[in-house]
């Protein structure tokens, strides 16, 4: 990408992420496919941080190659595992590799992953690493000390838009704003409808939005998700679509679907951009990008 | 008040392994109240251990003594005597009535049989349930009275995580969300407000280990 993901927010186009989840282990060759084959597809690739609370290659690490292969990183950092001395010493790191977007979340809690028994940090909350990545840039660290160097970042965080109830949400989103959000990464939004009426509220503040896209795979993958993600909600239209799909065509039908909900939000004018989470089917984000008509 | 669980009997067994004179001491304070460690905690105890020792066929002696409480000097002098008598103390209070008495006699083996769990409330009849994580900084004044670093899985000190749905925590459907509750105790007050701005990151100097203080009219004496 010749474009900084920051210029790409800014410049008013229609903004497109995609994320690569790091594996656990040292055998990367399927990432590194992932990346060859996204990076020049999408204005930036998020990295997850120990996604789940599962034990996986650091999102620095893979950050810095995705920006060694010419692509444009945005390197995920939770509060669950750092206390604020490593957050900080971590994302003055990623500054020096070459990585300068961050996403700032809270993270999962340490019992839903793979590593039950291990302490949950959370030190720092996501809108105070927000502030902490604001401060690191005016050349100082939240021990009050002079930085030899300022850190540089393009910061966002995310924000659920189908929470309920939604108002303690919102009170978070606006604190992360004032805490120096640049850009949004929504969790998956379905119902248009109900994005729409986010989107009406968020527009009086000056943040990108990039709505949350996840590739549906079978209509038992939507009935799950409604049932157990907190915060998704796919309509029962969109489960009968994914129902009605022929034998062995399911996925098809989840590409088409999101391609469709990607060309409306670009078409209507609806956010900034996409953030499309294709978990474990990496490779189909083309064909998704195809399928609204951007690739 | 201090919570705490008993231990299970086959770890208390393990620890006493090997001694013959084991003297029980209960509290009378918290974990009387929370059934874990009073007298009558004592007594269940002392039988269980009684009888566990018999089905083996080994000769045990057990002796059951119940202070006020083991967290100031004055009861845990009352044991002075007695204690010489045995070869192992087992105490059922919270952990800092363990550690006082095994400092006042410190000659003698002092094993603990309770887990100390938090501090917290009597729910219900037979439930308690955690409200104060000590951590020497009270924000309950911006908070609508509703701890976020105790109730929060994540004591999260700036609003709801991701993780939340229809008011429960991403940790348990049967826990409450911490921020739902305070933004819902807040907004019936009329004092959302207190809650809009960033709250800063806890000062965890504060929380020194181990924790001391002394009442003013006290430091000269110090």
């Amino acid at each position: 990408m010749a474009k900084s993901f920051k210029e790409a927010l800014e410049s008013g186009k229609f903004v497109v992420t995609a994320e690569v989840g790091p594996p656990k282990g040292t055998d990367i060759e399927e990432m590194l496919h992932h990346i060859d084959l996204l990076k020049d597809k999408v204005d930036g690739l998020n990295v997850t941080d120990n996604q789940s609370s599962v034990m996986r290659l650091s999102s620095i690490s893979v950050s810095h190659i995705i920006k060694e292969k010419g692509g444009e990183p945005i390197l995920q950092m939770t509060c669950r595992d750092r206390n604020r001395l490593a957050l900080e010493s971590d994302l003055i790191s990623a500054n020096i590799l070459g990585v300068d977007n961050v996403l700032c979340l809270t993270g999962d809690y340490i019992t839903v992953g793979d590593h039950v028994e291990a302490m949950p940090v959370f030190d720092l909350d996501s809108v105070l690493l927000l502030k902490t990545v604001r401060l690191l840039e005016s050349g100082k660290d939240s021990g009050g000390n002079e930085l030899k160097g300022a850190a540089r970042f393009c910061a966002g965080a995310i924000v659920t838009p189908e929470a309920n109830p939604i108002e303690p949400q919102l009170l978070k989103f606006e604190k992360k704003i004032k805490a120096g959000a640049e850009f949004f990464q929504t969790q998956a939004i379905y119902d248009l409808d109900n994005f729409k009426k986010f989107m009406k509220y968020a527009r009086q503040f000056n943040v990108k939005i990039l709505a949350g896209i996840v590739l549906l795979v079978s209509s038992g993958m939507a009935k799950y998700m409604n049932a157990n993600v907190p915060g998704i909600f796919v309509p029962k239209d969109l489960i009968d679509e994914m129902a009605g799909a022929e034998k062995g065509k399911a996925l098809e039908k989840g590409i088409e679907i999101a391609g469709r909900m990607i060309k409306t939000l670009k078409d209507e004018n609806i956010c900034d951009g996409v953030h499309i989470m294709a978990i474990g089917k990496e490779g189909k984000v083309p064909d998704i990008l195809a399928a609204a008509g951007l690739a | 008040m201090i919570v705490a669980d008993r231990k299970p009997l086959e770890q208390i067994s393990s620890m006493i392994e090997g001694n013959n004179k084991i003297l029980i001491v209960g509290c009378g304070e918290c974990v009387s109240v929370c059934m874990v460690g009073g007298e009558k905690e004592v007594e269940i105890l002392a039988s269980q251990l009684r009888m566990a020792a018999g089905k083996e066929g080994k000769k045990i002696e057990i002796g059951e003594a119940t202070l006020e409480r083991q967290c100031d000097k004055e009861y845990l002098e009352l044991l002075k005597d007695r204690i010489e008598n045995y070869d192992v103390v087992v105490s059922m209070a919270c952990g800092a009535g363990v550690q006082f008495l095994a400092e006042m006699y410190d000659h003698k083996i002092v094993l603990p049989a309770t887990n100390t769990r938090f501090i917290g409330v009597t729910e219900g009849e037979g439930v308690w349930t955690e409200r104060c994580r000590a951590c020497s900084d009270c924000v309950l004044a911006e908070t609508g009275g509703i701890c976020p670093v105790t109730i929060c899985a994540k004591g999260l000190l700036n609003g709801p995580c991701g993780g939340t749905n229809d008011g429960k925590c991403e940790v348990s459907k049967e826990k409450d969300c911490a921020w739902t509750l305070i933004y819902n105790r807040l907004n019936k007050l009329g004092r959302l407000d207190s809650i809009r701005e960033i709250f800063p990151a806890k000062k965890y100097n504060v929380q020194t280990r181990p924790g001391r203080r002394i009442h003013e009219a006290f430091k000269e004496k110090e």
